[in-house]
């Protein structure tokens, strides 16, 4: 760093005739202007669009253009049981595989917390699963938990005549174990980071004034990591709420239709079948309430930490 | 023998009491509740866990060289012999020969080694494969779309953490809220515009949407990589009469070149992955490989030989670029607002 400033120094200014020099505030704009525009024309774009969809009736596979039939798409959408029941199912997929990569992650975390040999190695090893593609290694947990083919039959909790067939009779469950294998380590790198934060001399105190373990658990070591924890669960609420890529790698949203997260529900209506785009807009406005809800919250809580 | 360090610091402790001053200091790991568990536990420990987390990926690996036959034995083989198949089932087009054509072609003597390898099971190589060119669109669309999102962040990014635009919090925010949309959501409109606009199914088509879906990202990671330079340095490169533009060039970029590498490694990951928008946007030209690794039929039944093959070539250069990017890891996924 010191060299590039005496570099910058020594070097003979360059010449002063400067034709072509901008001022700062049209850099500011040129600099910023493309990323705006990126942005709005790839996003909100397409949500005022689909905003208008969603009170229509139109099928883009057909020739008809959009029908206005105001809200009548959320209306029939709202009186459908197999919506709840898509929301049902992500809502409980997203209660299981968070509350699950939490413990997990957070557990990692404490192990991995001390410098011992080879620690950073291993962090780094278990940190691989949630850099993968979500979609290619869920089709490859279909083999793993395959009853003839599967290694996951074959483990030693059971025989493997009678191990559980998991994506026939608890596919929801199938899928929250892969979710969990991926993001446990998400969690983990987050609360890494808030254990390694907390001052010594926390401790020390703890230790003056003759504090167990478990108390300095309760009282230091949760207190401390909490926002991170917060944090890293928040993400994975939204993610889970969102989750498409690991379901449809897994199962399809099967079998029938007990893994149907809304995402996949809405990618039904459109690419399989009769091409409701427009109630399937509705569908996805009625789902990104929902989501942004939480984002807000989320980006919020992420502004307060990083202010912090 | 950590735990016999931890015993005689509480011993001494218990001996000079809270009255009197603790004169020898204390090591605060251990101290802290997992000490008397023993660096060694944790490190047999940490074993197990990084090698069960890691079970998938190594079955991953071993079907990839398995033969067709051991890819799906029942029950499944830790031992085997280390074969092709897989790889050459993913690679090519295979036709199953008829006995007579079989041994007409066993005869031939100018068989290359793959040829002799797929003649084993009977089979004749007709031609490479469609995954060939998937992977190679694979490769154009995300590295297209990295340049162009780290290209455009690094300008808004070094904007936003130089001045004090008007707004500033709530466009930064408004750029990150853009992430959290679920991917569904955006594609039916866009797939409706990329339609009209015969954008559909094209490499520039997709390379432009990555690009959209990165930027955010890029530009929240960047500005934290700039935020590190001092002021000072493009200070003094003003005074010594340097324009803005050339400050930024030879000041800026050259200090902030770790972190666009990393801002960039991460845009790559993200592209390579990305899965949904390629699933509902492409079909035949510009599909990318995560799509089709996902959806590998063969003849009877699915070929998990294949599908392992491909897997394993897509994650062998996310696992080297997990080892090189471990240091901002932790960055990466919180946007750059966690530093370590």
């Amino acid at each position: 760093m010191a060299i590039t400033t005496t570099v910058a120094a020594t070097q003979p200014p360059p010449p002063r005739a400067r034709r072509f020099e901008l001022g700062d505030s049209t850099i500011q704009k040129l600099f910023i202007l493309p990323t705006l525009v990126f942005l709005i024309v790839w996003n909100i774009f397409p949500l005022l669009y689909s905003l208008y969809l969603s009170f229509t009736k139109y099928s883009h596979s057909g020739k008809l253009p959009p029908i206005w039939i105001g809200t009548q798409n959320y209306a029939v959408l709202l009186s459908d049981p197999k919506v709840w029941h898509a929301f049902a199912v992500t809502g409980m997929y997203a209660l299981l595989s968070v509350s699950g990569q939490a413990l997990v992650g957070f557990g990692l975390a404490l192990l991995l917390r001390a410098k011992f040999k080879a620690s950073g190695l291993l962090t780094t090893l278990i940190l691989i699963p949630m850099m993968l593609s979500p979609v290619i290694v869920g089709v490859f947990w279909k083999l793993i938990f395959d009853p003839l083919m599967g290694i996951f039959s074959y483990l030693k909790f059971w025989d493997p005549a009678t191990a559980p067939i998991m994506l026939r009779d608890h596919a929801l469950l199938g899928v929250v174990i892969v979710d969990v294998w991926m993001w446990s380590p998400f969690v983990m790198l987050l609360c890494l980071s808030g254990l390694k934060a907390i001052p010594d001399y926390l401790y020390e105190a703890a230790l003056v004034d003759r504090a167990g373990p478990w108390r300095q658990f309760w009282k230091i070591t949760l207190p401390q990591v909490a926002p991170l924890l917060l944090l890293a669960v928040l993400f994975r609420t939204i993610e889970a709420l969102k989750a498409f890529d690991v379901v449809m790698g897994v199962t399809g949203g099967g079998p029938g239709n007990t893994t149907e997260m809304v995402s996949i529900q809405l990618y039904r209506l459109v690419f399989q079948g009769q091409a409701q785009t427009g109630r399937a807009s509705a569908l996805a406005y009625i789902m990104l309430i929902v989501i942004l809800a939480v984002s807000n919250v989320y980006v919020w809580y992420l502004n307060r930490i990083k202010e912090a | 023998m950590t735990a016999s360090v931890s015993s005689t610091a509480q011993r001494s402790f218990a001996e000079t009491g809270p009255g009197t001053p603790v004169v020898e200091s204390v090591r605060v790991d251990q101290v802290t509740p997992g000490a008397r568990t023993g660096l060694t536990v944790r490190l047999i420990a940490a074993i197990v866990v990084a090698f069960i987390m890691l079970i998938p990926v190594i079955w991953i690996g071993m079907t990839a060289i398995k033969s067709r036959p051991d890819a799906t034995a029942v029950p499944p083989k830790v031992i085997f012999q280390p074969s092709w198949d897989g790889f050459i089932g993913l690679f090519t087009n295979r036709t199953q020969l008829s006995s007579g054509a079989l041994a007409t072609q066993k005869k031939r003597t100018d068989l290359s080694y793959w040829e002799k390898i797929a003649l084993i099971r009977g089979m004749r190589i007709l031609g490479p494969s469609k995954f060939v060119g998937q992977l190679r669109n694979s490769l154009i669309i995300s590295l297209a779309s990295t340049f162009l999102a780290v290209a455009l962040g690094l300008l808004s990014a070094y904007a936003f953490s130089r001045w004090d635009i008007k707004g500033k919090g709530d466009w930064l925010f408004f750029i990150l809220s853009t992430r959290m949309l679920p991917a569904v959501v955006v594609t039916i409109p866009i797939f409706l515009m990329y339609r009209a606009l015969g954008m559909y199914d094209t490499h520039i088509g997709m390379i432009l949407l990555y690009t959209a879906f990165n930027l955010s990202f890029s530009v929240w990671l960047l500005k934290g990589f700039i935020d590190e330079i001092p002021k000072e340095y493009e200070e003094a490169a003003l005074v010594d009469g340097y324009s803005r533009l050339q400050a930024f060039g030879k000041i800026v970029l050259p200090q902030a070149a770790t972190g666009i590498v990393a801002t960039a490694v991460f845009c790559l990951i993200f592209a390579w992955n990305e899965f949904a928008f390629s699933l509902m946007l492409t079909s035949a030209r510009a599909r990318t490989a995560p799509p089709s690794i996902a959806t590998i039929q063969g003849v009877g039944g699915i070929e998990w030989g294949s599908i392992a093959a491909g897997t394993l070539l897509f994650l062998i250069p996310v696992v080297i670029v997990t080892f090189a990017l471990r240091n901002y890891l932790l960055r990466g996924v919180t946007f750059g607002a966690i530093r370590q």
